[in-house]
């Protein structure tokens, strides 16, 4: 079943002349793990917007074309209606944390749907638990480290039990082991629970892995969409300022030399797997 | 050259964010200071043009112990470009962001024009002359940082984080004026836990691994971001090629690949002689 489904999009920011989403065709079914890249200023945080009311409700502008998510009309839906099935994490987490300690930031969220308490602490321990952020309970997110907070405002967000969860750059900040355990986090809420996860993001040697499908946007509209193989060989991604994966770059180096791998890996694994086949004796 | 010598430092709050760090750097080298975030990499090179100066231990800049000089002066052979650029802004318009250190430095009204249109241009910016630097993009921002140092041609220029929300193509444009300026003569150090931009790197810079306030390894990039244990410790991660290099290992293929043209050079050399 469609979660998202995005018909010829349109979208202009007030007093911008130019349209920052121009006829986006969209549909990810539930379950899928997306990721969305392409240069900067493409779109890409603009469509995260549109996923949870924040356009046109928030930021006002010219929204044209349809786009339910989760069966919702997003111009019909006000954010907070929006918001119990779309959670968005920002890029950086401070800008999303704000309570004393890290519980009462994941209970935020539930105490503002009015649900009774018993829920709210069943659904805080579970968010806690779902992200390894059970020893943190008690600290106050300010002394966290980047890290644990962006794994914070990731649960204080699942504690709504969104359909679908959209990550704006989680990761910029952060080191690669750090960025390495937000992905691992991720992947699992997909893949033990379900949620349908749309990750923004440029580090595409790290997340790739773990995604069934990369869209690529340039100039407000979606450029390249498939498998993340599909999208890497595609040959067009450097043209659209989008690198590929290290090790699909090796793939296509022997390739253009006249060494053809069995297939396209698309983690270092894969790699060796592949490149032991043709180099063993 | 700068000479770091078994520095301390200690932040107001409390925080030892430096324990016994000692390092020297020639003229002329390119330095990558790599590790996990809270390392010590950022308080490292704000000594080094003496917006913070040693708890204990001293660091020279060509001879001259930085607690002697003021940050003014140090700042003129020594252009630091911060990982925030907001931090950095203060002025109206792109343009007087650039033209502010060189009128402190004291250079004439026409030496001035000259510098912003140049720095300008180099990093392609010519188009936002007069608008104000806080509306720009993340990246955008980041060149107008960049500019506005490299417009006084500082002989030593330290970029923190220069890659964070920098997309493919404007790492690589870095990467290249990186390298242009480092062929130049310019000493250039860079704060970074990108290992793949590292890796690209040709010639690949000299890598100063940072954990816990101390310096864990110095060496080669082909030799500190291929050592398992090392690029663990510091909160790394192996770039791609290394991690594969790694474990072809034991078909006696060499350890220390970082490089993805390097790598395949190596296989096919491998593959046509089997």
């Amino acid at each position: 079943m469609a979660v998202i489904e995005a018909r010829g999009l349109t979208y202009t920011y007030p007093e911008s002349k130019k349209p920052a989403l121009v006829d986006v065709d969209l549909v990810v079914e539930e379950g899928e793990f997306v990721i969305l890249t392409g240069p900067s200023g493409c779109g890409k945080t603009t469509l995260c917007r549109c996923l949870n009311g924040l356009i046109p409700h928030f930021y006002g502008g010219e929204l044209r074309g349809e786009l339910y998510v989760a069966g919702m009309n997003v111009k019909e839906h006000k954010t907070w209606e929006l918001a119990q099935h779309v959670g968005l994490v920002f890029q950086n987490p401070e800008n999303q944390l704000f309570s004393l300690t890290v519980e009462k930031d994941i209970a935020f969220g539930p105490e503002n749907l009015g649900l009774p308490r018993e829920e709210i602490r069943n659904r805080v321990d579970w968010a806690l638990d779902r992200t390894g952020t059970t020893p943190l309970r008690y600290r106050a997110p300010y002394e966290l480290s980047g890290g644990q907070q962006q794994r914070v405002a990731i649960a204080s967000t699942l504690a709504m039990k969104p359909k679908v969860l959209v990550l704006d750059e989680p990761t910029s900040f952060l080191d690669p082991r750090g960025a390495q355990r937000i992905f691992e986090t991720v992947n699992r809420l997909n893949k033990e629970l379900g949620i349908t996860i749309i990750l923004v993001e440029h580090r595409l040697d790290l997340a790739s892995v773990y995604a069934d499908r990369v869209i690529v946007m340039n100039d407000g509209r979606i450029a390249l969409d498939g498998t993340p193989k599909e999208v890497y060989l595609s040959g067009e991604t450097e043209a659209l300022g989008v690198g590929v994966v290290k090790v699909v770059k090796l793939y296509q180096l022997l390739e253009e030399t006249g060494l053809r791998l069995r297939d396209v890996p698309i983690s270092p694994k894969e790699a060796s797997k592949l490149l032991r086949e043709v180099l063993s004796p | 050259m700068i000479v770091v010598e078994n520095v301390y430092y200690t932040y107001p709050n409390g925080v030892e964010a430096l324990k016994g760090v000692s390092l020297r750097i020639k003229d002329g080298e390119f330095v990558a200071i790599m590790g996990e975030n809270g390392a010590g990499k950022t308080t490292l090179v704000l000594h080094l043009n003496g917006l913070l100066k040693p708890t204990k231990g001293r660091v020279l800049v060509d001879g001259v112990d930085t607690r002697e000089v003021s940050v003014a002066q140090l700042s003129r052979k020594v252009g630091l470009v911060f990982q925030n650029p907001d931090s950095q802004f203060f002025c109206s318009t792109v343009e007087e962001e650039i033209a502010f250190a060189l009128k402190n430095f004291g250079f004439s009204q026409e030496v001035i024009e000259k510098r912003i249109t140049w720095a300008l241009n180099l990093m392609n910016l010519k188009q936002y002359r007069h608008r104000s630097p806080f509306t720009l993009s993340g990246g955008e921002k980041k060149r107008v940082a960049l500019a506005a140092v490299l417009a006084w041609d500082p002989q030593i220029l330290i970029l923190d984080e220069p890659t964070i929300g920098q997309d493919y193509r404007q790492k690589e444009k870095l990467r290249q004026f990186i390298l242009q300026l480092n062929s130049q003569g310019r000493t250039v150090i860079i704060v970074t836990h990108d290992v793949e931009f590292v890796a690209d790197c040709v010639p690949a810079p000299r890598v100063v691994l940072m954990a816990g306030g101390r310096v864990i390894a110095d060496g080669d990039a082909e030799e500190v971001l291929t050592n398992p244990e090392l690029v663990k410790k510091a909160s790394l991660i192996q770039p791609q090629i290394s991690q594969v290099f790694q474990e072809l290992a034991d078909l006696g293929l060499p350890r220390n690949v970082l490089n993805v043209y390097e790598a395949r050079r190596i296989i096919l050399e491998r593959w046509r002689g089997r």
